[in-house]
């Protein structure tokens, strides 16, 4: 595939762009300040301006230091406003960004009235136009985004600590306000590099989305900052290829589609994070305590009548479960399937399997009852609710536990005996110890 | 009616409506789900455009409406998923939708009249051209129609639900106990967002919208304790920058749309700084005078403790003030009569004593 | 690993419970904090001894957290000063470990149990270098030590509140300070880690170590600590718990009847002596 000069360009700077503030980002969004990069985006619009007004030139340097001065101040005037009024920090980025943004608007068309003004092309920072990139941009581009690679290199663990727990950082004696700076300036730094690329209100995306995305996939700082750089830089390439090859379809609005569908994939697919699982594990749990309860109340009615060997009518488990036919045919299936019942007619009993796995649910409450009843001096007649749950959720070692903690007792508090647990099992036993 | 006062008229429309319901933004800390929403509807405006085929008034409404919701809904599945935070989920769901939007715009409608530039900024200026005809007759400038009708129904809203809208912004467990569900308060609220700014693309624009919706009820939040009030000051506020920002606009030649949202920036700038309540300066005197009337309290229940004819050099130490400030505080407290020289140090007078016995700092400041 | 073993290094140990030195671990002088000119410690004075445990106590507002704050120089000080074993906390940083409320923290952060407990050392590590392979077995042996190895490498939102508190404890001990100032180190957590963190804390008491700790629970302050300051928002007492610990301050200090408080206090005292006499055995972590 031939890409074009231009097309080449975009693809570096996207790329850079996009791996940047996958970096970036995921400091804003650990720290909970996503939005003061959408605030510093606006707030650099007048500087730009002002650094054209000032050196008359298009050469990117005065503009990204007037962006750079412009940022830094609108974040030390939102600091100021939450500081010394009872404006809150929604509020304040709220109007930074609005006023300043204003502002440059009003340098914006001041400057296009001037001789020469409608060549500024600076109107290019408010949506991007990626296509517009030449190379002295890109060499600017690569040495900020060098600087901020090696501050954040050489800063690491202090920044990390910076954004976990910054009064104990300050109890060591580092410098936290300065590394606070710092890390402003970074961002300020990498917003600036952005604007040309996506524009000023696209930014934030840059910044966050890919970090999102990064965070459903690791528990650890480092790779978290590592994947939103993959995943900035692969929406950056994916956007600027996509651009190069369907006519009439904007860099900038592309890669920011790109992040949030793999944003919206890593939300629902991410394995242990992701929404799926949750939902599935939700439904196995809740499936397994539905059969766990039909076998205890099966195995329940069976001690009732002092045997289990008999079959249970329909009629019988129905009224004692309060469902109905169709309800317990639904429910029984499962149990069926997996050979935990018979099913002969309109009459239902335990197999041999099934009538141990009864067994060891019903040991699990009766064995919590004496716990409740023993150790924390519960009435006994407030602990079958808290057993109901218990007897799920109890492993088979906590199991063995409570039983040497409670000296293998034999009846639950109410009188009815424990179900012993199956002696000498076919397959070696596990050892006990924890 | 001559153009500038058709658009001084129409951006009073918009900044009395962005002020009455961006207050309540403002209040609740949802500032920046304004934000969020005055970008998001960007594909609604295009979507109702594509649809329709005209840039007719009511399907583009409808269109950026249910975008409005459809961005606090979205923000709200992020948030409520307990993966993202809120300042996360808003700052991924906005930019998704304003770049569909924008793509929208580029593939399918960049030959005719909806143009970016002009969906973004606004011109306002050709407010006055603009004319509605109904009936084959012309009765007026159609932004000035729409923004006055968006107007008359956002003081309905207010004036209708002002109690609900009081108790769900300060207290949303009690309104819920008292009936008032602050969800549906909530949502209420975001549609009346979305309309206004909807509104008010045309005559400011998406992005200085935001402007109107947070700056005038900022200001007017450090000027007022209670709300009604601050409803009033901040729609009065919002239609000065509209007024001012006009003549900013046509003195420098510029945006009138960036000129409105400088005009409210300096009016916040001013309430910042003046506010008799809570200005900088207000704080700062009273800060210096608290500060000052501590600090010589503290000295005298220092001499009281046994400071007495201690040497001043002493006194520097022990409280670790620097000299010029201690000197300060002991000059004033000569002047007032409550100390006098003692040898080498001070000591306490009688009114002085009474001082410190008047401040109740002696006690126990808590008493259960 | 026993104590000395994984600290220790910097400073000389001391098993004997009653160490004979002169110089207070903590000095306060006349400290008064203030927040935006409303005070909320007024005038204090204090000197806490060195090897002790000590409890600070108090109600709401009165100034408890803001007096640990002002120690690590977190809050400025409208007046006064403090010293920590004779030299302002500035010269003494290294010395001192902070152990500062669980809530502080957003425990959702991508980090685990053992990069926590680096970070305590990041003191000592320095700019610009990584933790070493030794740097991170002192981190698991603190871990150990507070019964978290298994859990090293478990993500913190992951851990329950009394293994998140045992987190910030381990990582207390990694600084190997001489003196550790803690916010409520017992708030929050179920009965079998709060008894094991009293063990931890008596056994760096037994090691020289002092520990000050603002705490919340008048019941167990006589049974736990060997020396209370009892604050609201002036100093009211400070001293043994014997002698200090009275029904009479105490009413001083949180104002009105505590008659149900003053018995269970007293009946505290008797058992403390008893209590006292049993030292930690066994492994407190089961």
């Amino acid at each position: 595939m031939e890409l074009s000069f231009t097309a080449r360009n975009v693809l570096m700077g996207a790329t850079m762009l996009g791996a940047l503030g996958g970096m970036l980002g995921s400091f804003a969004l650990l720290r909970r300040q996503s939005l003061l990069g959408d605030a510093l985006a606006h707030a650099a619009l007048p500087g730009v301006c002002i650094g054209y007004l000032i050196t008359g030139s298009k050469t990117p340097l005065p503009l990204f230091l007037g962006a750079l001065a412009a940022g830094l101040l609108g974040s030390l005037l939102i600091l100021g406003v939450v500081r010394w009024s009872r404006i809150k920090e929604d509020s304040a980025i709220g109007i930074i960004l609005s006023v300043f943004f204003g502002a440059g608007i009003v340098l914006l068309t001041y400057i296009q009235k001037l001789p020469d003004g409608n060549q500024s092309g600076l109107d290019k920072y408010l949506f991007g136009q990626a296509a517009t990139l030449v190379e002295e941009d890109l060499k600017v581009m690569a040495v900020l985004g060098g600087i901020v690679l090696t501050a954040l290199l050489l800063f690491y663990k202090e920044l990390k600590l910076l954004s976990f727990d910054r009064a104990f950082g300050a109890s060591l004696g580092l410098p936290m306000r300065r590394l606070e700076v710092l890390l402003t300036l970074l961002l300020v730094v990498v917003v600036v590099v952005g604007l040309q690329t996506v524009g000023v209100v696209l930014i934030v995306a840059a910044l966050i989305t890919p970090a999102a995305a990064a965070r459903q996939w690791t528990d650890r700082l480092g790779s978290m900052i590592l994947l939103a750089a993959g995943i900035g830089a692969l929406a950056g390439v994916a956007g600027s290829l996509a651009s190069a090859l369907v006519p009439r379809l904007p860099t900038g609005p592309v890669i920011v589609v790109v992040s949030s569908g793999v944003l919206i994939v890593s939300l629902l697919f991410a394995p242990r994070r992701g929404l799926l699982w949750a939902l599935l594990r939700e439904r196995q749990v809740a499936d397994r305590i539905r059969r766990e309860n039909l076998l205890k109340d099966v195995w329940l009615l069976g001690e009732r009548q002092g045997d289990w060997e008999g079959f249970l009518s329909w009629p019988l488990l129905m009224g004692v479960r309060g469902q109905t036919a169709r309800e317990l045919s639904k429910s029984a299936r499962p149990l069926a399937a997996a050979s935990l019942v018979e099913r002969s007619g309109d009459a239902l009993r335990l197999t041999a399997t099934g009538r141990r796995e009864a067994e060891s649910v019903v040991r699990k409450h009766r064995l919590w009852e004496v716990y409740l009843t023993r150790r924390l001096e519960l009435a006994s007649d407030h602990v079958h609710r808290d057993a109901e749950a218990m007897e799920h959720a109890l492993t088979e070692d906590a199991v063995l536990r409570l039983e040497e903690m409670l000296g293998h007792p034999e009846v639950d508090p109410h009188g009815r005996p424990i179900p012993r647990r199956p002696a000498a099992p076919a397959k070696p036993e596990r050892s006990v110890a924890a | 009616m001559s153009p500038a006062l058709v658009i001084i008229l129409v951006g009073s429309c918009v900044g009395a409506s962005c002020a009455l319901v961006g207050s309540f933004l403002v209040l609740r800390k949802m500032s920046l789900l304004g934000d969020a929403i005055s970008h998001a509807v960007l594909p609604g405006i295009v979507i109702a455009f594509l649809v329709t085929g005209s840039r007719a008034s009511v399907p583009m409404l409808l269109g950026a409406g249910s975008l409005g919701l459809l961005t606090v809904l979205l923000v709200e599945l992020f948030n409520r998923s307990r993966r993202l935070r809120e300042d996360a989920s808003i700052g991924v769901v906005f930019p998704a939708l304003f770049s569909i939007g924008v793509i929208l715009i580029s593939r399918y409608a960049s030959q005719v009249d909806l143009d970016l530039d002009c969906v973004l900024f606004g011109e306002i200026a050709y407010a006055p051209l603009d004319t509605l005809t109904l009936a084959g007759r012309a009765i007026g400038p159609k932004a000035l129609w729409v923004n006055g009708s968006i107007l008359v129904a956002v003081l309905l809203f207010v004036l209708l639900l002002y109690k609900e809208l009081k108790i769900s912004t300060f207290d949303a467990g009690l309104a819920a106990t008292l009936g008032f569900s602050p969800v549906v308060l909530h949502y209420l609220l975001m549609s009346a967002v979305s309309l206004t700014v909807v509104g008010a693309f045309e005559s400011v624009g998406a992005i200085l919208v935001v402007a109107m919706l947070v700056v005038p009820p900022a200001a007017a939040y450090l000027l007022t304790e209670r709300l009604g009030p601050m409803l009033a000051l901040a729609a009065a506020l919002g239609v000065a920058s509209a007024a001012g920002g006009y003549g900013l606009a046509r003195w420098w030649d510029c945006s009138i749309a960036g000129a409105m949202a400088l005009a409210a920036g300096i009016l916040f700038l001013a309430a910042f700084l003046f506010s008799p309540t809570h200005g900088l300066l207000a704080r700062l005197l009273i800060h210096h005078r608290l500060g000052g009337r501590l600090a010589g309290e503290l000295l005298l229940l220092h001499l009281r403790k046994g400071g007495e004819g201690l040497p001043v050099t002493v006194l520097e130490r022990r409280f670790g003030w620097e000299p010029r400030r201690l000197q300060r505080v002991l000059s004033k407290l000569l002047r007032e009569g409550w100390v006098e020289r003692a040898g080498e140090g001070l000591r306490l007078t009688a009114s002085g004593s009474q001082v410190l016995e008047d401040s109740g700092r002696m006690e126990l400041a808590h008493q259960l | 690993m026993s104590l000395p073993e994984i600290v220790g290094a910097r400073f000389p140990l001391d098993s004997s419970p009653e160490p004979a030195r002169a110089l207070p671990a903590i000095e306060v002088h006349d400290l008064t904090v203030a927040y935006r000119t409303q005070p909320v410690l007024w005038d204090v004075d204090l000197q806490l001894p060195e090897g002790r445990l000590i409890a600070i106590v108090g109600p709401n507002g009165a100034g408890k957290s803001s007096l640990l704050k002002a120690m690590l120089g977190l809050v400025p000080a409208v007046t006064g000063w403090v010293q920590i074993f004779g030299e302002p906390y500035a010269r003494r940083r290294s010395w001192v470990g902070y152990v500062p409320q669980r809530e502080s923290v957003d425990w959702d952060f991508p980090t685990s149990a053992l990069d926590v407990v680096t970070m305590g050392l990041y003191g000592r590590i320095g700019w610009f270098r990584r933790p070493s392979r030794h740097h991170r077995e002192t981190a698991l042996a603190c871990l150990d030590k507070v019964g978290m190895k298994d859990l090293a490498h478990r993500q913190i939102s992951q851990l329950s509140g009394g293994q998140q508190q045992r987190v910030f404890l381990a990582r207390a001990l990694a600084q190997d300070a001489r003196l550790y100032l803690m916010d409520e180190p017992f708030a929050g957590v179920d009965a079998t880690t709060e008894r094991a963190i009293l063990t931890l804390l008596k056994e760096l008491r037994n090691n020289g170590r002092t520990v000050v700790a603002v705490h919340h629970d008048l019941q167990t302050v006589a049974e736990y600590f060997d020396h209370v300051v009892l604050l609201n928002m002036r100093l009211v007492a400070s001293g043994p718990v014997a002698t200090t610990f009275t029904a009479e301050n105490l009413q001083r200090t949180y104002g009105g009847r505590l008659t149900v408080l003053t018995q269970a206090t007293e009946a505290l005292l008797q058992k403390r002596a008893v209590a006292d006499a049993t030292a930690a055995e066994g492994e407190p972590w089961s």
